[in-house]
């Protein structure tokens, strides 16, 4: 198999060829992965919150934003400013410390998943063996700063507002977490880069998605949920809980819950592409096609078109996966908070657990198919 | 120094991540107006003068969710490393777990019969 390439290989080759030690070169290595990451998921809501604007837009037939930058660009940016200079009111009634505390843990977790979504071969910024599994637990401490937002805040609509949020992510993250058991039961590992491995060869043909339709779909209701995304947005509703446990916040505190938000969104479709639609791959095989062409895999300017390749599809699926959900935002009412746990308890919970057990008997049956 | 490989890059990005909202804060502390102000401190209750407060004693519906939700979490935490080693196991692993989930099952029916998955 291509290695692909290995940045960190050479930056700390560089580093020593400098006169460095080695332990120190690794450790200067450490935190650039990181930043660029932490850089590239901002910059991606700042492109989320442009595109969420100019096609809810073209979905009710208006222009929306043209005149900040070219296409209105600049309107991300704009707005963010306007959120750092807004004054910052924390109620008299409330509880500062943990008025404060919950935006920060809310917002935490969702950029500390950022650690495991594979862009390449070797571009993550580890490969943990848990893989998978440390985004399902850290998507599950969200929600205690979402309830200690809606508590702190001493007021009725956050107050319902975080128990909503709350009570509708403990009830999807089960049919999240239980249609992701499938997909590591087929690449008998937790690991982010062996579940894209496990989904290469045969180009579009091999993704999970055609093996997992089930799943595909519990997980992708699922995430809609988890992100509170319309038609799962009750925890703000805004037209019975004026902006749910958001209802106290002003300025940044606020920013921050709507870049956690949108951070969230762009993570959730970057896991949808990497679990179900394979991840960094081609719709053809990149390595097949070399060899059909006879070119040695081993070529640089192959292997660099290689890793570019790779990003630009797995943001190229995860961008796909925000537009469908901002189409479906203008598509689908909201339903009901009844509804919502029904579909979630009654529905998606027996189907996913269905599902589960169908794929381990397939896997029984057919080996070969469903990964050996 | 760390057991578990791989894992200084979590302590790492954690460290990191956790100067966004500080970095946030300090910097909207720096730029933003402090203007003083009782009115603009009291509690928002669509413009009314709010009556109670909101820490009051909360309806239990959200609780019975709650609890149903701990069983079902640790179910899924047990079924992760069933399903890593699957291939390894084989049939009597499939009909243990298909035991295992049956047993949850009943639970659920039984939570579903007594009402604690309704709403109203």
């Amino acid at each position: 198999m291509n290695s692909g390439i290995d940045l960190q290989g050479s930056f700390i080759q560089l580093l020593v060829d400098l006169g460095l030690p080695v332990e120190v070169a690794r450790v200067a290595w450490l935190p650039l992965p990181m930043l660029l990451v932490l850089v590239g998921a901002t910059l991606g809501v700042l492109v989320t919150t442009w595109l969420e604007r100019k096609i809810s837009a073209a979905a009710q037939q208006r222009i929306g934003p043209e005149f900040a930058g070219p296409l209105g660009m600049l309107i991300p940016i704009a707005d963010g400013l306007k959120l750092l200079v807004k004054e910052d009111i924390i109620p008299a009634k409330a509880d500062s410390l943990l008025f404060t505390l919950g935006p920060a843990i809310v917002v935490i977790p969702v950029f500390l998943s950022f650690l495991i979504v594979p862009f390449g071969q070797n571009l993550l910024i580890t490969d943990l063996g848990i893989g998978v599994f440390l985004w399902i637990s850290l998507s599950s401490i969200a929600p205690i700063g979402l309830l200690m937002a809606g508590y702190a805040s001493n007021n009725k609509y956050s107050l319902l507002g975080g128990l909503r949020a709350a009570a509708q992510s403990i009830s999807y993250e089960i049919p999240l977490a239980l249609s992701v058991v499938a997909i590591v039961m087929m690449s008998n590992s937790l690991s982010t880069i062996d579940i894209v491995q496990q989904q290469s060869g045969y180009g579009i043909l091999g993704w999970n998605v055609w093996r997992q339709p089930i799943g595909f779909l519990i997980f992708w209701i699922a995430a809609l949920a988890e992100c509170e995304r319309l038609p799962f947005d009750l925890p703000e509703a805004e037209e019975e809980l004026v902006a749910g446990y958001q209802t106290e916040y002003a300025g940044i505190k606020f920013g921050l819950f709507y870049l956690g938000s949108y951070v969230n969104l762009v993570l959730s479709s970057l896991f949808v592409s990497v679990l179900y639609l394979g991840g960094w791959n081609f719709i053809i095989p990149i390595e097949s096609l070399a060899s059909w062409l006879s070119i040695s895999e081993s070529t640089p300017w192959l292997q660099v078109l290689t890793g570019s390749l790779g990003i630009i599809m797995t943001l190229l699926k995860a961008y796909l996966l925000v537009f469908l959900a901002i189409l479906l935002r203008w598509t689908l009412p909201r339903v009901r908070i009844d509804q919502l746990l029904d579909l979630g308890w009654k529905f998606l919970l027996p189907v996913s657990l269905v599902n589960l057990l169908l794929t381990a008997a397939l896997k029984l049956t057919f080996p070969f198919a469903f990964g050996g | 120094m760390f057991v578990l490989n791989g894992y200084e890059y979590f302590l790492g990005f954690l460290l990191i991540c956790s100067l966004v909202p500080v970095l946030a804060f300090v910097t909207a502390r720096l730029v933003r107006p402090h203007p003083e102000g009782v009115e603009r401190r009291i509690t928002y209750e669509s413009g009314m003068e709010p009556i109670g407060g909101a820490w009051i004693q909360f309806n239990i519906r959200y609780y019975m969710f709650a609890l149903v939700f701990v069983i079902f979490d640790v179910e899924t935490v047990f079924l992760y490393p069933w399903a890593v080693a699957f291939n390894q196991l084989g049939l009597l692993a499939f009909v243990e777990a298909l035991i295992f989930i049956a047993i949850l099952v009943v639970g659920l029916v039984y939570a579903w019969r007594k009402g604690a998955l309704e709403w109203s």
